[in-house]
């Protein structure tokens, strides 16, 4: 079988150089890679009339603009290099929603960067990496 | 430079309020004198009494509407309580669809827009008019209200218009229009005209000068006399900021603080009834007694009838139509999940939290008994139940909390200023919606109506409590007189809806997804 990585991707410096980590790794094992990118969204947060009326507009843009200017530039290159790509835009909690594409697509292997900056919030809400290595359906290698 | 113009009109406002603030009373009274001598006989008319009796028309519409879905639908409220509690945690949401606007989003929307100061002043208007018995009354409402809340919210979703831009309206004026359309009757646009002029007329009432006016009277209370017009003009600065300067964050701010605010309101008259446990029994009896005696309250227990059935309606908006507004936005592709998941509202808002405040104030001992006869002792003008401290509105509210809780009254300045903000935030949109449909979509169109509802809320903080709550009232129960007659002729459309999802969820067709 071969493997399958499922990159967590959201544009920063640290997200590409997981993805390359990702791609190297691929391209020597003869795997694919799953690049998943996750808009931060709960279901149980408070809108304004306003922002209710026009959630689905805003959502078809929020979804339009990821796929053209992330998604399209990475799968053109990465494809180029040889490598079998796909690309997936969710909604949800980014380390849950991680997990659930990874154990769906029956991925292998999951990568994702961080960015070493434990600030407050991180200290208290936690970090997707730190979330990740406790709950990973399959190994994870987060790329500092 | 669009923005430069209601800017303009605010600013010329505010200096001719300033040059007048040396006679600020009279300000107050002259408001005063105008709005009642002017909306006297719209109030009349809609609380003209049935011939020959001291009961209100519009409150029997009310019931017996609420009753008929409730028969109608086979008491929908209960049978559909559980699974509109799953529609709303999400186990039928398909995880694809994340990112739309969830039932809960949905209900939470719409539940800030109804709890509101109906909660906490309009529950202490009705127990001090009506007695504890009007808690009976308000109860059962609240418990029928929900069967239509039920029938307008579905309709609400299944007719409402989505652009082509992604965006939807939608509401009583359009199932009016498309839904009459659809079963061949006529009369559906004159009825929807009919309604859009109401909800305007509501939304500056109800859902705007009763807020500001009680938010001002909350204020003079924690900070003693000042005149209303100043907390007007604030308020109105406020609400133009969001609603027009498109401060978004303000009102993100007030919608998340708003459920916090419910929480620790629930949980602190919670806490009082608690600590008045021994009374809790004796509380209900008066509750039960009330009901069917009155209790020696003024009109006896129809009294306490009409004033309960009154906050009722008047709190959780159902059968208003306002709600099928707020609703109308959620994504799904079953019209009937928005009306199950809408049945939740009169219940939180009406059996849990209106009780509450009922519960609090007569617990505590606020209105005066005569202990000869246990009935209720009457003010000077025999209108309403003497009170310890003679206080009405939210001011009962206030007291009953900080006898047993000192500090209270500031909690409850914040919570009622927070929740006027966000139920005028709501109004503002309903109005809205009314507004464009009767003089189209706009930015022209809409800001018009952005600066007049500002200025009414400088009307509402200055004008005194009677004639703002009879208008604000009027203005909302005429909205229902429209919206019902829709919802009579449409209610075979919503049975149909029901019976077809009924059966494909037991069937299993429609599945849970965790």
């Amino acid at each position: 079988m071969s493997e399958k990585f499922v990159v967590g991707y959201d544009g920063s410096d640290v997200a590409k150089r997981a993805l390359d980590f990702a791609v190297s790794r691929a391209t020597a094992q003869g795997g694919s890679i799953l690049i998943v990118h996750v808009l931060e969204w709960s279901p149980y947060s408070f809108l304004t009339p306003e922002e209710i009326e026009e959630r689905h507009a805003r959502r078809t843009e929020e979804l339009d603009r990821a796929e053209k200017a992330l998604m399209a530039p990475l799968k053109s290159t990465i494809a180029a290099a040889g490598v079998p790509v796909e690309t997936q835009i969710k909604y949800g909690h980014v380390a849950k929603t991680l997990c659930d594409v990874a154990k769906k697509e029956g991925a292998t292997q999951m990568v994702i960067g961080r960015d070493g900056d434990g600030g407050l919030s991180s200290r208290v809400f936690g970090s997707v990496a730190g979330s990740l290595v406790q709950v990973a359906p399959v190994p994870c290698t987060i790329v500092p | 430079m669009t923005r430069l113009v209601p800017t303009a009109v605010l600013a010329v406002f505010f200096t001719v309020f300033a040059a007048l603030s040396a006679s600020a009373q009279s300000i107050d009274e002259t408001i005063n004198g105008i709005f009642a001598s002017s909306t006297g006989w719209f109030v009349s008319l809609i609380f003209s009494n049935f011939p020959g009796t001291s009961f209100p028309w519009i409150v029997g519409w009310l019931v017996v509407a609420a009753t008929v879905f409730t028969v109608y639908f086979g008491v929908i409220q209960f049978r559909a309580f559980g699974h509109a509690i799953a529609l709303v945690k999400g186990d039928y949401s398909d995880p694809n669809d994340a990112g739309e606007v969830s039932h809960f989003q949905a209900l939470a929307t719409a539940l800030s827009g109804t709890v509101g100061l109906g909660n906490i002043a309009g529950v202490a208007v009705a127990i001090g008019i009506g007695g504890p018995g009007a808690t009976f009354w308000m109860i059962l409402a609240g418990l029928l209200g929900m069967a239509s809340k039920f029938t307008e919210c579905t309709l609400g979703v299944k007719y409402r218009n989505e652009y082509a831009n992604g965006t939807v309206s939608g509401g009583p004026m359009y199932y009016l229009t498309k839904g009459f359309a659809e079963r061949g009757v006529g009369g559906g646009r004159f009825l929807a005209i009919m309604f859009s002029i109401f909800c305007i007329l509501g939304a500056l009432g109800g859902g705007n000068m009763f807020q500001a006016n009680q938010a001002h009277a909350q204020l003079t209370n924690v900070f003693g006399e000042y005149p209303g017009w100043i907390t007007g003009v604030v308020f109105a600065g406020i609400v133009f900021a969001v609603i027009v300067g498109g401060l978004k964050s303000i009102a993100r701010v007030t919608e998340k603080v708003v459920p916090i605010m419910g929480v620790i309101y629930v949980g602190t008259a919670l806490i009082i009834i608690l600590m008045n446990y021994d009374k809790i029994g004796w509380a209900f009896g008066q509750i039960f007694a009330g009901a069917f005696t009155g209790l020696g309250v003024a009109g006896g227990f129809v009294g306490a009838l009409i004033q309960g059935f009154k906050r009722a309606a008047f709190s959780n908006e159902a059968g208003v139509g306002s709600a099928a507004i707020a609703h109308s936005a959620v994504r799904t592709k079953e019209p009937i999940t928005e009306g199950f998941v809408s049945l939740l509202e009169p219940l939180i808002d009406t059996v849990v939290v209106c009780t509450m405040t009922a519960l609090v104030i007569i617990i505590t001992g606020q209105l005066i008994s005569d202990p000869a006869t246990g009935n209720y002792l009457l003010n000077e003008a025999g209108t309403a139940i003497k009170t310890v401290g003679d206080t009405s509105g939210v001011a009962l509210t206030s007291a009953a909390f900080s006898s047993s809780i000192g500090g209270f009254k500031y909690i409850l300045a914040l919570a009622v200023i927070l929740f006027a903000f966000s139920t005028m935030i709501s109004w503002s949109y309903y109005g809205l919606k009314a507004w464009t449909y009767l003089f189209g979509e706009g930015k022209g169109q809409e800001l018009t109506f952005k600066v007049i509802f500002c200025l009414f809320v400088i009307i509402g903080a200055a004008a005194s409590l009677g004639p703002v709550i009879d208008f604000s009232d009027a203005a909302i129960f005429a909205m229902a007189v429209v919206n019902i007659i829709g919802l009579y002729v449409l209610m075979p459309i919503v049975k149909r809806e029901l019976n077809s999802y009924w059966s494909r969820l037991k069937s299993g067709e429609i599945k849970k997804f965790t």
